[in-house]
């Protein structure tokens, strides 16, 4: 760890590690957080392509129900496109994977596994992760689950139909693809307890000399948070993905009822088991995973917006407080996912007013950006431009939670597109954008290049201006009553006639947002070779400590000694002679 | 009035009683969300070009005072505790969790399954003939063949009857998975749980034909599992009942 190695124009970090590894441990087998962060983001860019290619085939048959799909539609075989034309069994399927792959594949690992590994020692000031073996491990169980999870697509039956929540008694009785998705669910849930439990430690344990946790970033503090929401939250899901596989394969009637008479014959089970109370393990999961998939997002805005308008972010004690009170409410909110299943008075008006409740710490942080924008110096660069449209887009879908989160209004639009619409804002516009902020931002960092800006922009307006016209006329089709998971778009019902029109809208605006991921795709690539080098470690003139590192960082991150003498967000404090200093420097 | 609400939020037109104030609950909670989010989004716009760095080359060192984003953190909370506790928890109370009582109310029976509803009616002597798993492979309903209360019952599959302006209640049940009965135009919906008995219940007030759409995945027939509810006039309701008593199909 000799400082002299180190320079700004560095290339090349492999220079500087302790001894020569070999290619394969060093970016294979890799034990180094960094590596590891790259090695997520590229598996998990993987699979969020991959799970929006399969919702551009649903959105076909949606807008043109029993039309055979032109060209591509003749790859795929008899059992799933006989013709080009898509089978109900095959739509389902669709549904079930689209959803699965984008959260437990797709959105999370991006935001908690690519972000977090990659940051997090970087930004408290440490050589790496607490337990770096164990942080290997977390990522080839999380391939091994997710490869699995795409094997399924190769079973005879195709895989699991049951929708990412995979109620039973449904998914009790489905064919084999359950089975599988209830492995790989259970190997990806164990990905994810080992990285939340290194992830805690490491910010517990491994902050540099000064960085107390007052110091700490937002975007750490939102990593923490999420950790304990994962590490709390999946064991009940663990638990319940097991108790499903007894009921397919043991023949356990956990979440299986007496009586069941099912395809014309009485079920041959045991019975005796409640189907509801998979339900209840699934949400008490789903709710905090649905903070677990907006908390890296919000960080990564915060630490982005603050560089960008060159300002500390007001009231930033007040917006910790406000995530350790959200992460703790997250786990008293989920029965609002089962308003409709027979609740009485007494536990609807617990969990409405919980959820109610959730909704002011969201706005306290959400004011609490707004608010550091006035007065500052923005710079409208890309990584800003999506930290700017993901607020609005994230404020509008915690908005349009409020109807849901009220059990009477969520009576008309349960289980419809007006659902869709919502928890799509929150994640789509909302935190991938987020998330994309993040990779613009930090690209320098990991490469030494920046990405190309005029693509940037190629890439942010369409997609910005696509996503709106993609989930904004699904909440006019729910308030009109078109239920969610229709294979044919809803046309078998007279009452939504009116409104099919929107499929083809809807549809045709996600095949252009595709179109508008091709100039991220081409820059991601074409930035790392050959995009312009940074000539500083710091391009962004940010505060943080992983600016403080050689680029692209090495083994074991820092060259010198780091002692923290201040804020996070320490811009144009007064009589400091530049408008940003370092959270390392003991001057201003 | 009525029309620009409409316009603005469109739902289908309401055909019972009772989602009159689940409409109005509806308006206001979107009222709410509009208000919000232009507010926000007119600030935004504002920030946004005013502070720009070309304009404003060096940032404040302090924050502006928090006055106004406070008053709407309260405004918020005000609002949602009206919404919640004049509003939804009382309608809840009212509509979802109990069912009205009184001779004025009749009872229709709706067992689901993939992919169809079976609808049980009382027939002209008001009580429901036996059911039991057993007598399933026999009939949809597995109607107990023995019992003289269901002699005169009527079962039909997907089509219901209902006379205008009295209150129905259906008692839900699944022989085989999660179904959910959802009437967009009388603003009801109700998860049907095998292993459990739920009910829903609306007073329809228009003349007309409606739909039942599943509203849970329920397997690969889910987007076709329609039913019709049919409102007629009590007259052609008692005729009907009277034609079909003691008939199953």
């Amino acid at each position: 760890m000799s400082s002299e190695h180190h320079s700004a124009h560095h290339d090349h970090s492999h220079d500087d590690t302790h001894h020569q590894q070999s290619f394969w441990s060093q970016y294979v087998f890799s034990t180094d957080h960094k590596i590891i962060g790259i090695q997520y983001l590229f598996m998990s860019l993987f699979f969020l392509f991959f799970g929006f290619c399969l919702m551009l085939l649903m959105r076909w048959q949606i807008a043109y129900p029993g039309h055979p799909l032109p060209i591509i539609g003749k790859m795929f075989g008899a059992d799933s496109m006989p013709n080009g034309v898509m089978l109900p069994e095959f739509y389902n399927q669709l549904g079930a994977m689209h959803g699965t792959i984008m959260v437990f594949l797709g959105v999370v690992p991006l935001g908690f596994a690519v972000f977090g590994n990659y940051l997090i020692p970087l930004q408290i000031g440490a050589k790496d992760m607490a337990f770096p073996r164990l942080n290997m491990f977390s990522y080839w169980s999380f391939l091994a689950g997710g490869m699995l999870m795409l094997s399924s697509f190769f079973l005879p039956n195709g895989p699991a139909s049951n929708g990412w929540t995979s109620y039973s008694p449904l998914s009790d009785i489905a064919h084999d693809g359950q089975t599988i998705w209830l492995f790989s669910m259970a190997i990806i849930i164990i990905s994810s307890l080992l990285s939340s439990l290194n992830f805690i430690t490491t910010i517990f344990n491994l902050r540099a000399p000064g960085m107390t946790f007052e110091r700490l970033p937002f975007f750490i503090w939102a990593q923490l948070i999420t950790a304990f929401l994962l590490l709390l939250a999946f064991p009940p899901l663990e638990g319940a993905a097991f108790l499903q596989l007894c009921d397919r394969l043991l023949g356990t009637s956990f979440f299986l009822p007496t009586g069941l008479f099912v395809n014309g014959h009485i079920a041959n089970i045991s019975g005796g088991g409640n189907a509801l109370l998979w339900q209840h393990l699934f949400w008490f999961l789903g709710h905090p995973e649905v903070y677990v998939i907006i908390l890296p997002a919000l960080g990564i805005v915060t630490e982005i917006i603050a560089c960008n308008t060159r300002k500390s972010i007001a009231g930033f004690g007040m917006m910790r407080w406000s995530i350790i009170f959200l992460g703790f409410l997250s786990f008293v909110v989920w029965s609002h996912h089962t308003y409709l299943t027979g609740m009485g008075t007494n536990i609807t008006a617990f969990f409405q007013t919980t959820t109610m409740i959730i909704s002011i710490p969201s706005v306290i942080i959400v004011s609490a950006l707004f608010i550091t924008l006035w007065g500052g110096s923005i710079r409208f660069n890309v990584p800003m431009l999506f930290a700017l449209a993901f607020l609005p887009m994230f404020g509008f879908g915690g908005l349009t939670g409020l109807p849901l989160g009220l059990a009477a209004t969520d009576i008309p639009l349960h289980d419809t597109y007006y659902v869709i619409g919502h928890f799509h804002y929150v994640v789509a516009p909302g935190v991938v954008l987020g998330l994309f902020a993040g990779i613009y931002y930090w690209f320098p960092k990991a490469t030494g290049r920046k990405m190309n800006e005029f693509l940037g922009h190629l890439h942010f307006w369409p997609t910005l201006i696509t996503m709106n016209l993609v989930f904004f006329p699904m909440l006019i089709q729910g308030l009109m009553g078109l239920n969610r998971r229709m294979y044919d778009g809803g046309a078998t019902y007279a009452f939504n006639h009116d409104i099919l029109y929107w499929n083809v809208v809807i549809s045709s605006a996600a095949w252009v947002m595709a179109l508008a991921q091709l100039p991220f795709i081409f820059n991601f690539f074409y930035s790392m070779f050959n995009g312009e080098k940074v000539n500083s470690d710091n391009p962004w003139q940010s505060a943080t400590l992983e600016w403080a590192t050689p680029t692209p960082p090495g083994h074991g991150n820092f060259t010198h000694p780091i002692t923290v003498y201040r804020d996070p967000y320490s811009y144009s404090l007064p009589g400091a002679p530049k408008d940003y200093s370092p959270q390392d420097q003991k001057e201003i | 009035m009525d029309n620009i609400l409409q316009k603005l939020l469109p739902m289908q037109p309401l055909a019972s009683v009772e989602g009159r104030d689940n409409d109005t609950l509806m308006y206001l909670i979107h009222g709410l969300v509009l208000v919000l989010f232009v507010g926000w989004a007119i600030y935004y716009i504002v920030v946004l070009i005013k502070f720009r760095e070309t304009k404003n080359s060096k940032a404040a060192e302090s924050h502006v005072a928090h006055t106004v984003s406070s008053y709407v953190e309260w405004f918020v909370v005000v609002a949602e505790i009206v919404l919640l506790f004049a509003f939804s928890i009382p309608f809840w109370a009212v509509h979802q969790a109990s069912v009205p009582e009184g001779k004025n109310i009749m009872e229709v029976k709706v067992v689901a399954q993939q992919f169809a509803w079976n609808v049980h009616y009382a027939g002209p002597d008001g009580r429901f003939g036996r059911a039991s798993a057993r007598f399933l492979e026999d009939n949809p309903l597995g109607l107990d063949p023995s019992d003289p209360d269901g002699k005169d019952d009527i079962t039909t599959m997907n089509q219901v009857y209902l006379p205008v302006n009295k209150t129905v209640i259906f008692r839900l049940t699944s022989k085989d998975v999660i179904h959910s009965f959802g009437v967009p135009a009388m603003r009801v919906k109700q998860d049907i749980i095998p292993g459990m008995t739920t009910s829903a219940w609306f007073t329809p007030n228009k003349i007309g034909q409606y739909e039942i759409a599943c509203s849970q995945l329920c397997g690969v027939g889910h987007y076709r599992m329609r039913g019709i509810i049919n409102v007629v006039a009590q007259a052609d309701f008692d005729q009907w009942i009277a034609q079909n008593k003691g008939i199953h199909d």
